[in-house]
């Protein structure tokens, strides 16, 4: 049941992207590009996405468990970290040079796109390296592989 | 302006948006796209599957448009594979540093406030308006 939920959800998630535009590159980057023709799409986005995930969130929490499931698993509390920064630095970086993030990268598969695949494949590898040169350094990140992946998102 | 499209957006939004929150009542799990992908491959197996199922049902998201009538284009990529590349592995690497990414932190860590994912979303959103002007405009390159 988990696993169909799942699945219906990253359904509606890819309905949501591709209805907002945001799989298409060019539409992301004219949101980045504030000195250019300035395409403010991706502020309405976020703006609709914020109103009903805050809302439904604030409900979840009043309640004592999910539905198909022992706990929520909300992200621990932890605080403002070296890793954090440069991370979303560096996926600030990546992001704007193309235009893609994950979601729309894994979605955009379905194109069978060459571009897209390779694109995907290099963010599978970066992925990889990261936890290889954590596991290489468990003090380096504060946190273990699992803690790792359960974190923020 | 070109191609701003306030009531697509807000309306693609509040799709996203419902995902996310059925995503956490009903398996009490976070929408970050960068954390499932990362843990389909190197979590537990138990953890596996619905990871797996998450990613399958984005990836038959163009299907569902496609059959309801909706158009789906090849995405515009850069013709630069170094480029591809490069990107690539930077998203990949700093979403894990950072633990999270856009729908990670960008939607369901500042639909919590959490200070975290607020600081995280302000520097890529930043750094990466630094690069888009930088290729576009030729500032401080």
């Amino acid at each position: 049941m988990r696993a169909i939920v799942s699945f219906l959800c990253g359904l509606v998630f890819g309905c949501g992207l591709l209805i907002s535009g945001m799989t298409e590159p060019p539409k992301v980057l004219g949101f980045l590009d504030v000195l250019g023709a300035w395409d403010p799409t991706l502020g309405f986005v976020m703006a609709g996405a914020l109103a009903v995930t805050a809302t439904g969130y604030a409900f979840a929490r009043r309640q004592f468990a999910p539905v198909f499931g022992a706990r929520f698993e909300w992200p621990p509390q932890t605080g403002i970290d070296r890793a954090l920064v440069v991370g979303s630095i560096l996926f600030g970086i990546g992001w704007g040079l193309v235009g893609l993030c994950p979601g729309p990268a894994i979605e955009n598969l379905a194109t069978l796109s060459p571009e897209v695949i390779v694109f995907v494949l290099a963010m599978g590898a970066g992925m990889a390296l990261h936890g290889w040169w954590q596991a290489r350094t468990p003090t380096a990140g504060g946190a273990d592989a699992a803690t790792a992946i359960a974190s923020d998102g | 302006m070109a191609d701003f499209d306030p009531i697509a957006g807000l309306l693609g939004g509040v799709v996203i948006g419902l995902a996310a929150v059925f995503l956490m009542l009903l398996n009490g799990r976070v929408a970050g796209i960068s954390g499932i992908a990362a843990g389909a491959f190197s979590a537990s197996r138990g953890e596996r599957s619905w990871r797996l199922a998450f990613l399958a049902g984005l990836i038959g998201a163009p299907a569902i448009i496609a059959l309801l009538g909706g158009s789906y284009e090849m995405p515009r990529m850069p013709s630069n594979w170094t480029l591809i590349v490069v990107a690539g592995l930077l998203v990949g690497v700093g979403s894990r540093m950072g633990s999270g990414c856009t729908s990670g932190h960008g939607i369901c860590g500042i639909a919590r406030l959490s200070p975290r994912s607020i600081v995280s979303t302000v520097l890529f959103m930043a750094s990466a308006v630094i690069v888009v002007a930088i290729m576009r405009h030729g500032i401080g390159g």
